[in-house]
């Protein structure tokens, strides 16, 4: 690529300095927000913009500075994207059992503790699948 | 053509990672992607019975319009991470009535929520018919969950078929 050596660190720079300030805007999230449940959603943060803007600094890096093209910054972010979710889930999944059992240690947030959505059900961390929904025991 | 290859999108998904993963792009490399995108979905196959058709071109689109929002929506929690107190906040748990009813668009549906920040999907109901979603700031429950379902299940309703 014809781009000039000092903007071509520019840029890259400009990327890194993004991803860093959104790592720790999340990280800062994680020290002052109330509870458990909100703290849930400074990593969150992290992991998609903070790590983008550095996999970017890194592709762009590369590709200007060295003039090679690499890919496996879009891998680690594909995988990172497939597992965040599913972490935070788990997580909100525990402190739902935990507030459940009344664990001393496990206080409820600002937001309180989640009400049943309707009279006959409930959510699946306090009670088994219903029968014909795909975790039932029926089949298996 | 669907007894040789089952599910053509995971076979071109399983080549284009494999490209990307040994990161060349020559002919022995795309070879061996071949064989593998040929390979795994077949001997998976048992695996995913009953499995949703997916409109892979809707998809792309869904792709995009999730990293747009991911993207508009760092900037609104770091914004209220940075200037709101806490006694301002208003957390929420929120339950959203599913229409999706696989498990693959339900999962994805969750997906989504949770990467878009300021929302995480916590838990379904044991009906299945009900998605807990924890919001860090929902002044208006009843809207935020009109604009979800409006935004992301909407368009799921019409990948998965």
């Amino acid at each position: 690529m014809s781009v000039p050596l000092p903007l071509a660190e520019v840029i890259v720079s400009l990327l890194i300095v993004i991803g860093g300030s959104f790592a720790l805007i999340g990280s800062w999230g994680l020290v002052r927000l109330p509870s458990l449940m909100e703290r849930l959603h400074g990593p969150t943060k992290a992991t998609t913009l903070g790590l983008g803007g550095m996999l970017l600094g890194s592709v762009a890096y590369f590709q200007l500075v060295r003039g090679e093209w690499t890919t496996h910054e879009l891998l680690v972010s594909v995988f990172l994207f497939v597992t965040a979710p599913i972490s935070a889930n788990l997580i909100a999944k525990v402190h739902l059992h935990r507030l459940r059992l009344g664990e001393a240690s496990e206080a409820a947030g600002p937001a309180g503790r989640p009400a049943p959505p309707t009279a006959d059900t409930d959510w699946a961390t306090h009670e088994a699948p219903h029968l014909g929904t795909p975790g039932d025991m029926a089949g298996d | 053509m669907s007894r040789l290859l089952p599910h053509p999108g995971l076979s071109v998904l399983l080549v284009v990672m494999w490209m990307v993963m040994v990161g060349d792009l020559t002919f022995g490399t795309l070879f061996l992607g071949l064989v593998l995108g040929f390979a795994i979905p077949l001997f998976t196959a048992p695996w995913w019975p009953g499995r949703p058709k997916v409109r892979y071109l809707s998809a792309l689109g869904y792709c995009g319009l999730v990293v747009w929002d991911i993207i508009i929506a760092n900037f609104e929690v770091a914004a209220i991470i940075l200037f709101k107190p806490n006694r301002d906040l208003r957390p929420a748990w929120l339950a959203i009535p599913l229409e999706l009813t696989s498990p693959e668009a339900i999962t994805v549906f969750a997906g989504t929520i949770s990467l878009t920040p300021g929302t995480v999907s916590s838990d379904i109901s044991a009906c299945g018919k009900y998605l807990l979603v924890h919001a860090l700031h929902a002044p208006d429950p009843a809207s935020e969950i009109a604009k979800v379902k409006a935004r992301y299940e909407a368009r799921l309703m019409r990948i998965f078929v």
